[in-house]
Formats: C-alpha cells, structure tokens, sequence
C-alpha cells in the first residue's frame, strides 16, 4: 500500500544509524581495506610492489571466474564447471603448443601446428563452446544447472586427464620450427609496468560491467533472474540470456587456463580443481544474491580481492594453510551475515527518516 | 445482527465499552519505505456482522489488515481485543486471538494438496506415524461441502484454478475457528455463480457470531453485503457509517472526494483496417479435449473487442496462445493482414502485439527491478544505439509515461515492488504500451484495482482505441464488457459461443451464452468451475 511522498530528503534523521548503513554498504570496500592494513602491519614487504602485483596476479585468476559466475547467478543458475574448463582448457592449450594435432587418423602422416595467436582464440572458442554445452543442457533439455554443471564438471576433467594420460605436458615454451613458441606472454607479459594478466583483467571487467549496466543484455539478464515468466511476457528470449551467460563463463574460465598454462609454462591436467568455489565465493561476498536478480561486477572484483589478500595475507604470515580455509568459510558467512543486517537496517533508517519528516 | 450504536472513528475511546466491538484500531500509524500507509487510523470491528473496508489502491486497505492479522507490527498506535491491549507479532499471535485472514495475494503452498494446504502449520498428528491425511482429507472434504464446492483434498493446489483456490483460502481461515475473519477482495476472482455461494457462507458466519472485516473494490457488492462501512484515502479514515444510510455515490465521494464516472465516455471509433484474424486456434488440454477449442475472430483499428465468460471457459489461454506462449497451439495469427510467422512472444510483440498479463506478480512484474527499468523492459530497443542504452532518453520515456498514466511512482529507480498493486498495473500497462503495439491484449486489466485507478484503466484503452489500436480484453466483469467494448465474444469451455455487435448486446444474452455447455449454472454451481488443469 503506497503513497507517493513528495519530498524524499536524502541523510536527514537517524543520524547514527543512517552511518552504520553507510558503513554497511560499503561494506566489501571496508573489508578490503581492513585486510590490506591488517596485513601491511602484521607482514613484513606485505605493501611492496614487487608483492601487491604478485597478489594482483593471483586475485586477477579467481576474478575472471567470478565475473563469469556473477552473471549466472544473477539469472538464477550455478556454474560448477568453471575449474574444469580451465584444466581442460589449459590442457588443450599445452598439447596444441607441444604436440599439435597429429592427423594420421585422416590418413595423413602429418601433424598439424598452429601458432599462438590461433591456440589461444582455439582455447578460447573451447571455454565458449563447453559453456554452450552447459547452455542447451539447461535450456533445451531441462536440467537443473547445478546438475548440468555438476555433469560437465566431471566431464572435463576426465577428459583433461584423458588428455595426457594424467601427466603434465612441460615445458612449453613451443618451437621456432613449428612457429609454436611466445606462449610465455600471455602469463609472464607486462605492459607500462603492469602484467598482462591484469590488463586482460581490467579489459573483461570494464566489458562486463558495461554489459551489466548499459545494455539489453545486461537488462535482460536481471530480469530473467528477477522473474522469468515476466521476462518471457515481455519478450526477452529467456534461452538465449541463459545460453549467453554459460557461454560467457565458459569464456572467462578459458582464460584463466591459458593464463596458468603460461604462467606455469605447463599445462597440468588437474589445474583448476575447486576454483568454482572460490568463484562463488567472491561473488556473493561482493553483494551477489544466490537467489538471482541482484549483483554488480565491481562488487565481485572487490569480493576476489578480499578472498586473495586474505589467503596470500595469511601465507605470508605463516598462519597454517588449514587455518586459512577456516578464516575464509568465516569471512563468507560473516558477509552474507552483514548484508542480511545492512537490509533491515536500511529498512529502519528510510522508516525513521520518513517519520522525521511527517 | 448488531444493535450497537455508530459513531465517527475518532471517538474509539468511548466505544470499548460498546459490546458487540470485537476490535478494535486505535490510532495505528505505519510507515514503509518511501510510503507513509497509514496515518492515526481508527477502526472498530463488530461482531455478527460485515464490517466492510473500502479505498482506492494505495489507500492503506490491505496494510492495515496485515497488522490486523499480524503479519505486520503498527510503527505507532495498538489494538484493542474484546477490551484488552494485544500485540500481534506474528499471524500465530493473531490466529490465538481468533484472528484469520483470506489474502488478497494468495498465500498457498502450489506444490501441496488442498487438504495439506488448509491444515498447514496445524496438521493433526499422532505420535510416531505423523500426520493424519485421512483425517485432514475427510475435515478438508467438510469445508469444501459447507463452501458449496466440491474441490477434491487430495488435488494439488497449483492444478486448481484461481477461483478454486481462493476458496481453499477460505476454508483455510474457517478451519481455524476465526472468530474475526478478515476477507481481502475474496471475490476478485470469483465467478458470479462463486460469488453467491461466497455471500452464502458469510451469511451464515454472520449468525454465528463471527466479526467480518470485507475488503472489495467492487461497490454493489458492498452494498450488497456489507452492516458498517469504513472508508479509507492516502492512509487515512475519510468515512464511517452504517451500510443502510449510505449509498455509493457516497462511497465513491470519500473514497476520492468527489463523484467520479466508472466508465471513460463512449467515443467508439471502430470500423478502421483490420487489425488482428486469429483463424481456428486451438490448444489442446493435457487430459485429452482443448482448452481453446478452434477459435476465429478478428479486431479492427479502433475497436474494443471484450471476451466475456466464466472461470475456465478458455479466455486468458486464448489471449497467450495469440502471444505465441504455448508452442503446441495450432492455427493462424494475422497481424496487419499478414499472416504471422513468428514463433514465440518476442518474435509477436516485435510484429506489433502487447499483452498485460492476468497475474502481474507471477507474469508482469520483475519486483525487485527499478520501475523504470520494468516499464522498458519490452522495448529497450527502441532507445539503443547498436548496444548501447541511452540513458537518458530512457529515463526521459519512462517519465512521460509515469505523468501519461498518472502512476504514483515518487522514484523511477525505486524497486517496483514498493508500489501499490494499481501502480503496478499501471507499470505493466506502460511496458506494453511502450513497444507501440497494433493489438493490445488485456487480461482482467482491472482486476483488485479501485475506482480510480479503474477509470484511469478505462481512458487509457479509450485513448489507445482512439489512436488506431486494435484492442482485446478479457473480463468476468458484466458491467464492464458491456460498458467498454464495441463488439462482445463470449466463450464457453474454450469454445467461441458468440460474437455480438454492442447495439444489439443484452446482458441477458451474453449470460446466457457464457453458461453454453454448463448445466443449470446457478442449481448446479459446481459445473461451471470444472478444472482447467
């Protein structure tokens, strides 16, 4: 039951509580600074150049993750797969630099080599094509998509270790002869003092966030996460939506497999395992809601970095890696705590300053 | 029947020591975000008797039931029960003060029986093996009986048609042994035939003592059953009298302060190009049989077509198959003269149809989406550069459509769902007016709202008709199809039963045509209500 109220006036009344909201809302900004100052003091070089681009590297890797996931948790969905993707990916990556594709199986006695620039864009249409997958599970066949990528998690994994037999393809630094080599660039590249990675990072998350903000769709999937029939009503091809954000996560996993391959300088079949769960992580202590309809890009960026600083935070404390497992379960259950309070809080505030004003 | 004397709300102090009030609202203020919903408002409830509660969407009707029942807390003032200060924090509170409410939004579980349903929270169990069903089923198979309907205990909810379910809702109340029943616009989706046998049961109620609270937009129908009638506007009592000294020009002055017209004037353009043919549509039932059973018929530019008939006679099915929701309809859809190609809803609404959904909080509404946001959800297209959405000129439309519709919305970018259901509608209205449609299909566009937000509901299709759109809308409403539209189709059992021009229209034959197919409707009420599931 609604009346329009003329004057809202913005900050008036409730002056202590109207802080604490403030306080709430930039509540993933404050942890971040927490956890950064926390650990200047308490880890020696912790602030050092030389260590915060090495932290950037690490976040960057379970931040591309996140992007892909915060879109598919907005529709509604899950994506399990994503560290799959990337093992399988990396995998794909590796064999293509060190053994090409060998085609006997057509009758010739040749083996086919491509250079970098086309295994990446081969990778990449990979992590794509895997998410499309995701994509028509969901979408044509029906299935669940904690199910579906459930499957296709164990899927590609298995064939990531089919693969090479288990074994890690080394040393890929590629061959002149072949026109293979500068696969290095991609994980070990800089660019104006920055590594290539968070480059990379930057140019996905700026994408994103324009997606999510200033385009259909972008609208669209929020609504499709909002209500799926009202979407479907007012013609947005709710297949479609969901089909895009698979395939997008799909994307971005692919990335983070050519980015560890090459960082590594080799491709391990079994990269990747439970970085669906830190991807999950990041989003919903950026603000995602699992229940679909409400997250931001730059809330997620901000939620990788928390999970990143902590743990390379901790390492570099000494804390026992265990203990780091425990702290991050903390830290994830007392963000979804804060938000659920940031809501009823923000819920007496506006009452309060509505009273105030009648 | 009550012989206790009427006073002005304001007094509420005195009248404590009046016996028949059963309850009573003492100066009750409460704030929402962004809303102020009820200002000191004072409401006495009676016993034995239809304490009827009416205003216009917005007017803070259906909040002060929630702190009735105590599903919300009052930000300022109390409630008095039979004499004594109560709080309510929860509906359990209220349920032990014998307080039972029938929700406006139903407030079902789909994926339970009937019986299931009714006996939600308060199962009859025995140790060890759990809950009784068969004693639940055989008490649920009771109230059905007392209700006049034969709605099996053991059907699941979400198989049940509106209609149907609402008097689930009922018994759901009833078996709770309510002493005051609070009914929140019970027969929005109700048949007349459900509607008697409704007006029946609280009659009956009535000589049992038991205080109904009755909200209804619909006034003849207040007048009809109402003892007291309290009037509410922006949140506070404008009007509190006797239902017998009253009449409803009346109601309609306290409600929005002056006489208002139910119906926009009848400029009937009509006679324009042909807009949309739909030849031989049919959507065949689950269980064998169709739903839309071969329908043809067209719409010209200019003209209202109304679709009158009974709950289940196929009219919302028919509306969604025109859109292109259900894949294994078969027939043709003409738009403009050419026949259509597309497949799915978008592929329609881009040719230039527009459908405001019977349900806009299932199908109409993204609730947790800015309302503007919702309003241009349909038609993005229109306002991007390749991707690119500009903002601006978005917001731009979005604001001449809220003064075009006169939507009370202080903050386009606030959640849709902190509106009045009325503002709502106006929303979704607005999203499908946006996309410039040829043929707009309407479905109930004036159920559970008020007065004024009806009238605003009327010339906006007026206005539209005016413009050159062809327009289609479906209603159970006699009154309604006979006052707006320029021809009447009336369905029955998904059949098309008759077409008939407005002049040559009686309401007589347009019931009579809706009631093809069922047996004696008003002997047999049960025939008319069989599922559509």
């Amino acid at each position: 039951m609604t009346t329009a109220v003329k004057d809202m006036t913005h900050g008036g009344g409730g002056g202590g509580a109207a802080l604490a909201l403030n306080v709430m809302r930039l509540r993933t900004f404050i942890a971040l600074f927490a956890v950064l100052i926390f650990f200047s003091l308490a880890a020696p070089n912790f602030l050092s150049t030389a260590n915060l681009i090495l932290m950037s590297k690490h976040v960057a890797l379970n931040a591309f993750l996140a992007i892909g996931m915060t879109f598919v948790i907005i529709t509604g969905g899950i994506d399990l797969s994503v560290g799959s993707i990337v093992g399988l990916c990396g995998m794909v990556a590796g064999g293509l630099i060190l053994n090409g594709v060998n085609l006997d199986f057509l009758g010739f006695a040749y083996t086919l080599y491509f250079n970098v620039p086309e295994i990446i864009l081969i990778t990449l249409a990979l992590g794509i094509f895997i998410g499309a997958i995701n994509g028509v599970l969901i979408t044509r066949l029906g299935v669940a998509p904690f199910i579906a990528t459930l499957g296709t998690l164990y899927v590609m994994r298995g064939l990531a270790l089919l693969l090479s037999q288990g074994r890690t393809f080394p040393n890929l630094v590629g061959n002149p002869e072949h026109g293979t080599e500068g696969f290095a660039i991609i994980g070990s590249g800089s660019f104006l003092g920055l590594p290539l990675t968070i480059w990379i990072l930057i140019a996905v998350a700026l994408a994103a966030a324009y997606i999510a903000k200033r385009t259909p769709v972008g609208r669209h999937i929020f609504a499709v996460g909002g209500n799926e029939s009202a979407a479907a009503l007012s013609g947005i091809r709710v297949d479609r939506v969901k089909m895009f954000v698979y395939m997008f996560s799909g994307f971005c996993a692919a990335i983070v497999g050519l980015i560890i391959a090459s960082q590594l300088m080799a491709a391990h079949p079994a990269t990747g395992e439970t970085f669906e769960l830190n991807a999950i992580a990041a989003a919903v202590l950026g603000g995602t809601s699992m229940s679909g309809g409400h997250g931001t890009i730059g809330g997620t960026i901000v939620g990788a970095f928390v999970i990143g600083i902590l743990s390379d935070g901790l390492v570099m404390m000494g804390v026992s890696s265990f203990w780091q497992i425990v702290i991050k379960g903390l830290v994830i259950i007392a963000a979804v705590v804060v938000d659920q309070a940031q809501r009823r809080l923000q819920h007496r505030v506006v009452l309060r300053q509505m009273a105030s004003e009648t | 029947m009550t012989t206790g004397t009427v006073k002005s709300g304001a007094d509420s102090g005195e009248s404590a020591a009046d016996r028949d009030i059963v309850l009573t609202v003492e100066k009750v203020t409460k704030v929402y975000p962004g809303t102020m919903a009820l200002r000191g408002v004072d409401f006495e409830v009676r016993r034995g008797a239809v304490n009827v509660l009416v205003g216009e969407n917005g007017a803070g009707k259906s909040t002060l039931m929630k702190i009735i029942a105590g599903v919300e807390r009052p930000t300022e003032g109390r409630i008095i029960v039979d004499g004594k200060p109560v709080s309510l924090t929860s509906t359990a509170d209220a349920v032990r003060h014998g307080i039972g409410i029938v929700f406006q939004e139903m407030n079902l579980f789909p994926n339970l029986s009937v019986a299931e349903n009714i006996f939600v929270s308060r199962e009859i169990t025995r140790p060890i093996l759990g809950v009784r069903h068969q004693e639940q089923e055989r008490l649920a198979a009771e109230l059905m009986k007392q209700l006049e309907h034969d709605i099996d205990p053991k059907a699941l909810v979400a198989d049940l048609p509106i209609g149907q379910q609402q008097i689930v809702e009922i018994a759901k109340a009833l078996a709770q042994d309510a002493r005051i029943l609070i009914m929140d616009e019970p027969t929005s989706a109700l048949s007349a035939a459900e509607v008697d046998i409704l007006f029946r049961v609280i009659a009956d109620l009535k000589s049992r003592g038991v205080a109904i609270i009755y909200i209804s937009h619909r006034l003849e129908e207040l007048i009809r059953i109402g003892d007291y009638i309290t009037v509410l506007r922006d949140g506070r009592i404008t009007g509190n009298e006797r239902m017998d000294k009253i009449d409803i020009s009346w109601i309609v002055r306290q409600m929005i302060g002056s006489d208002a017209k139910d119906f926009a004037d009848g400029k009937h353009a009509g006679g324009g190009a042909e807009r949309l043919r739909v030849e031989n549509l049919s959507l065949p039932r689950p269980g064998g049989g169709y739903l839309v059973d071969h329908v043809s018929l067209s719409v010209h530019a200019g003209e209202i077509l109304g679709i009158y008939g009974l709950m289940g006679a196929g009219r919302s099915e028919l509306l969604e198959c025109v859109m292109g929701r259900h894949p294994h309809a078969s027939g043709s859809v003409y738009i403009d003269g050419k026949k259509s190609t597309a497949r799915d809803v978008a592929g329609r609404i881009h040719q230039g149809l527009a459908i405001i959904p019977e349900d806009r909080q299932r199908d109409g509404l993204v609730p947790i989406l800015p309302i503007g946001t919702n309003m241009t959800l349909a038609s993005l297209r229109q306002f991007c550069l390749g991707p690119h959405i500009r903002i601006a000129k978005e917001l731009a439309a979005v604001r001449d459509f809220i003064t075009r519709l006169s939507i009370k919305a202080p903050d386009p970018a606030r959640q849709a769902s902190s509106l009045s259901g009325g503002n709502q509608q106006k929303v979704v209205i607005a999203k499908a007016l946006m996309t410039e449609p040829k043929v707009l299909l309407m479905d109930e566009p004036s159920r559970g709202i008020d007065i004024g937000a009806k009238s605003d509901v009327f010339r906006t299709m007026r206005r539209l008709a005016a413009e050159g759109i062809g327009i289609v809308f479906v209603t159970s409403d006699l009154e309604e199809v006979m006052a707006l539209s320029d021809r009447i189709a009336v369905m029955s059992k998904g059949k098309l039963i008759t077409v008939i021009d407005k002049a040559e229209a009686t309401e007589e034959a347009v019931v009579a045509a809706a009631a093809v197919g069922h047996r004696k409707a008003r002997s047999e009420p049960n025939a008319e209500l069989e599922t559509t599931a």
